[in-house]
């Protein structure tokens, strides 16, 4: 029982680092109406930020501080030159813009910081471990990483629905020349909108970082995820992304941890080792297309968010 | 006068590639017949998504699962001993016109960015099937021993027979496109993406007008799979993964979407552009990506410049 | 319109071709993985390659040579088609590299069936020193099997018992676990196969923790075994279960995995300090021109440069004659960094392997040292199945 609970815990903490990736996006998903497959790009320019600064400085939080800072910079950057070109365009070329993004992104870390992976350290005064399970002390670290999940999803569910910008954020989504007239510089609201997204994208990159390696694509299958995520929990919605979030973590962990012994049960072993890992990688597409099967609009739709 | 000026463009593009081996051949380059052969295979691939994309309006972002469940369909009956041709690619096409239909009727109840996410999730899925399956190499891939053998009447393993192989696969394919399009059926499915709720009160039941361009559609990947397979003789997950669903998105519109040509014309100079760049700077892609930016912000057509974004005939009488 | 698009594809065309002209330099393909978690290990094979052409005067056999790298981004199918371009395009005449078992395994038949003699620089799957061996393939390194079979040995004359097994799901992962339970003949607890390239071990940790064996062996090479490593250690099972491992904890992963290995133990038919003279003289000559230690990975491809330079040199530069070649290969003839050793009859280095342990060294450097000789004079296990053929 102790050994499920403790997979549950480690899905939990492979959704945080989900949510923060597709709160951003969704975010810019729903308010812009932009698909944004660059997003993971963003998210692996805040690792190699992050990791950088850490192996410069042997500070951990300034590497979270320059890795938010730096990539909410060039999220910005790329919404002022590419972006606000797109937001008129259809999905398509949004969907292809943005991939040739993603391909300049993944040479230019190549470019700066080398073909090889970086490695990123877990900060020494989170190195240890909390029996938070009876048996199983867990790594203080990846509690951590839950713990700052937990507090960001707080604070950008609270600017979102409780703040004067949150109000023009949800205002403009839905009608964006109303806002406008109401005397709100839009364009200067999006650009801003995106800044938080990448900065969401960096800290989940940077906060990733020792828990992968830091490396050119790594955002690549991340970002397929964040996007099933957000098709789960239904688009713009924060509330969505995360239930989705931790829904996706859990699952994919728990499938990852155990669908292989329980086919081992009804079939040989040979047939389980097959079949345990391929059912374990195709779950959450599994989830994906039954969710929208019943609920085109994912779990959360946009009218009654 | 549009279908001349058209037909004009790919009867000399098929010529000059028909002329491509022997050349290479006598200056010693025979390195270039195996480099189009896999540039004409992914020209069909790209002619099959322009079908459903430029015609239809269908972004599948998971065309890649059919190239690889043709590839599959060679390298598995291969494995167990089955080396007929017309075995091997009956069934490519066969099996993936099934996932195509089944992909296309849970996918095609969805639209908009819903619908592109759902033809990524089940691309991804099959993905992950090719990758886990042991038995068939899992991600390690799995080498192909022997070509489709068709009775003996073609020699795949000569590199100038696969590639007029090849190029008569993609010369049929186009005219099947060709066909299609300009049929009733065609028509109809050009109708449903410019006004989809006006064919549906002129008694047209879209969905499977549109259901079947999907499939017709998966099936013709299919083909280029199975082709691909017999090219590299190595089955590999890799062919189906999403980026590579990408680069075949990035052929149709960089040739032009809704012009069957034009994705020929984008599959050559894609791949010929990633191997001339990759020559020059080992950093290429940073090279190729603004570039493709660039062809999504200025490009309102893609090279062959004949259609507008748009689609539908009003873009293509300006032509 | 249309002459403008058919004008720029000529001359994409005419761009795309390489120099047309033949020129007589030998050329060596060496392809391995230069990006990403594992492109450290590339690094370490690159910098021997040069190393070696620079001490060779970057002629091979005496005629001016040079060598084509080519990065397979540890993926099978990218391996492949770099060595294809290497053998039909570029023309090379010898192949080498190929840190990764499956890469190796896919690029296989393609350079085989064209001819080029392929001396392999890392990878031994059981493949080709079985039924697959070929008379113009040769290893530079070693059969999988054979260093996990040197661990297994110790580990079983240690008297160890209950042995927890990890090792990625791919070619090599499947024969370290069958090298290892060949010699080890305690009890195994489990055998996990995790996802090639993996770097979060987590859910694995987990397991580990619930199914509390005694003792784990891991075979993670590359930056699998630093980040396995790292999150065992971070996990606190560190000194609660005791880790013994094969081709995981070394020069290219010790800079960053440090002291969560002190005191490891590990096996290889090579170490840094192994004592003869070529060996020392590699060693200074790699630390002086890169400022850091050399790895097996380096060793191997070193020794292969040097298998080529040789081979060419006994057939007086005539790269036709590669029967003649494969006949020098064969003699293993060459100044090894591993001391002399012989080809077995499926190419394969007959080779001693030694147990080594990670200890502090006086500059304060984690490194590996010899601690004895496990095997003398070692045979893999598949040789009977190889059944050469002249080459023709």
């Amino acid at each position: 029982m102790i050994a499920v609970a403790e997979q549950v815990l480690n899905g939990v903490q492979f959704g945080i680092t989900l949510f923060l990736m597709a709160a951003g996006l969704t975010l810019i998903f729903g308010v812009m109406n932009l698909v944004n497959l660059a997003h993971g790009s963003l998210y692996m320019v805040g690792a190699y930020i992050a990791a950088a600064t850490f192996n410069a400085t042997h500070s951990f939080l300034l590497g979270i501080g320059a890795a938010l800072a730096g990539t909410a910079a060039v999220g910005i950057a790329i919404e002022v030159v590419v972006f606000r070109r797109l937001y008129r365009r259809d999905h398509l070329d949004q969907v292809l813009a943005t991939f040739g993004l993603i391909l300049f992104f993944n040479e230019l870390v190549r470019m700066i910081w080398g073909a090889t992976a970086l490695y990123a350290q877990v900060p020494g005064f989170l190195a240890g471990q909390v029996e938070l399970l009876p048996g199983a002390p867990y790594p203080t670290y990846r509690l951590a990483i839950i713990v700052a999940g937990l507090v960001v999803g707080v604070l950008i569910y609270l600017l979102v629905m409780k703040t004067r910008i949150g109000m023009l954020i949800r205002a403009g989504a839905s009608d964006r020349t109303m806002v406008g007239a109401l005397g709100v510089n839009i364009t200067l609201l999006y650009t801003l909108v995106f800044g938080v997204g990448a900065a969401l994208a960096a800290l989940s990159g940077a906060l990733a970082g020792p828990v992968f390696t830091v490396e050119s694509g790594m955002g690549d299958d991340l970002l397929i995820l964040a996007f099933v995520v957000i098709v789960i929990g239904g688009i713009g919605s924060i509330r969505g992304a995360f239930i989705a979030s931790v829904l996706v973590g859990v699952v994919d962990t728990i499938g990852r941890a155990f669908l292989r012994q329980l086919f081992a049960l009804v079939m040989s072993g040979f047939a389980a080792d097959s079949a345990g890992p391929a059912t374990a990688s195709m779950l959450i597409y599994v989830l994906m297309a039954a969710v929208l099967f019943f609920r085109p609009q994912g779990l959360f739709p946009r009218e009654n968010r | 006068m549009k279908i001349g000026r058209k037909g004009v463009v790919a009867v000399v593009a098929l010529v000059a590639l028909a002329a491509l081996p022997p050349i290479a051949l006598a200056l010693d380059q025979d390195f270039y017949i195996d480099m189009f052969t896999r540039i004409m295979i992914f020209a069909i691939a790209a002619v099959s998504l322009d079908l459903i994309l430029g015609y239809g309006g269908l972004v599948s972002f998971g065309h890649a699962a059919y190239l690889g469940i043709g590839s599959y369909a060679v390298g598995i009956l291969a494995y167990h001993g089955f080396g007929n041709g017309f075995l091997q690619f009956g069934v490519a096409i066969l099996a993936s016109a099934v996932v195509a239909l089944f992909v296309g009727w849970v996918s095609l109840r969805t639209s908009g960015v819903y619908f592109i996410m759902i033809t990524l999730a089940f691309g991804q899925m099959i993905y992950f099937l090719g990758e886990s399956i042991n038995l068939y190499g899992g991600d390690n891939g799995l080498n192909i021993q022997q070509h489709s053998d068709f009775a003996g009447l073609l020699d795949l393993d000569d590199s100038s027979t696969l590639y007029y192989f090849v190029l008569a696969w993609l010369v049929l394919c186009l005219g099947f496109g060709w066909r299609l399009v300009n049929s009733r059926f065609g028509m109809v499915i050009r109708g449903a993406k410019s006004n989809e709720r006006r064919m549906l009160s002129l008694g047209f039941r879209t969905f499977r007008y549109k259901l079947l361009a999907f499939v017709i559609s998966g099936a013709i990947a299919g083909i280029a799979g199975a082709l691909l397979a017999n090219l590299t003789l190595f089955l590999s997950p890799s062919v189906m993964h999403w980026t590579r669903s990408g680069e075949v998105m990035m052929m149709v519109i960089l040739g032009g979407m809704g012009t069957l040509i034009g994705p020929v014309f984008g599959a050559i100079v894609y791949l010929l552009f990633e191997s001339l760049l990759s020559g020059f700077t080992e950093h290429w892609q940073a090279i190729l990506g603004p570039f493709l930016v660039l062809v999504v912000l200025f490009s309102k057509s893609g090279l062959m410049g004949f259609s507008g974004r748009g689609g539908g005939a009003a873009a293509k009488s300006n032509a | 319109m249309k002459a403008r698009i058919l004008t720029a594809l000529a001359a994409l065309c005419c761009l795309a071709t390489p120099a047309l002209a033949a020129d007589n330099a030998v050329k060596i393909g060496l392809v391995t993985t230069l990006s990403g978690p594992a492109g450290v290990i590339g690094k370490h094979m690159k910098d021997a390659a040069d190393l070696a052409m620079d001490m060779l005067g970057n002629k091979i056999g005496g005629k001016p040579a040079e060598i084509v790298f080519g990065d397979d981004q540890f993926k099978p199918d990218v391996g492949r088609q770099v060595a294809e371009q290497m053998v039909k395009r570029d023309k090379v005449d010898f192949m080498t590299g190929f840190i990764w078992s499956n890469v190796l395994l896919a690029s296989y038949e393609p350079v085989i069936k064209s001819g080029i003699i392929f001396i392999g620089a890392n990878a031994g799957p059981h493949e080709l020193a079985g039924a697959m061996c070929a008379p113009n393939y040769f290893s530079a390194s070693w059969q999988n099997d054979q260093t996990p079979e040197a661990m297994g040995k110790y580990m079983n004359d240690q008297k160890m018992d209950d042995v927890y097994l990890i090792a990625p799901d791919y070619a090599a992962g499947k024969d370290m676990v069958n090298g290892f339970k060949r010699y080890f003949k305690g009890k195994v607890a489990a055998e996990v196969f995790t996802k090639p390239g993996q770097t979060d071990y987590q859910v694995e940790i987990s397991q580990l923790r619930s199914a509390n064996p005694k003792t784990l062996f891991i075979f993670l090479p590359g930056a699998m075994g630093i980040q396995f490593v790292k999150q065992y250690d971070q996990a606190g099972l560190r000194g609660k279960i005791p880790l013994y491992s094969a081709f995981t904890v070394d020069e290219t992963t010790l800079p960053a995995i440090g002291a969560a290995a002190d005191g490891n133990y590990e096996a290889s038919f090579w170490s840094p300090d192994l004592d003869n003279p070529r060996n020392k003289e590699f060693v200074a000559a790699f630390r002086k021109k890169y400022n850091y230690i050399p790895s097996y990975y380096a060793a191997q491809q070193f020794d292969a440069i040097f298998q080529i330079d040789d081979a060419v040199k006994a057939v007086k530069g005539n790269l036709k004659d590669r029967k003649g070649m494969i006949a020098r290969i064969d003699k293993a003839d060459f100044p090894s960094v591993r001391g002399k050793f012989t080809y077995n009859t499926n190419h394969f280095p007959i080779e001693n392997f030694y147990l080594l342990k990670i200890v502090k060294d006086s500059d304060g450097q984690y490194v590996r040292k010899i601690q004895g000789v496990m095997f003398a004079n070692h045979k893999d296990a598949y040789s009977s199945e190889c059944h050469m053929k002249p080459y023709k």
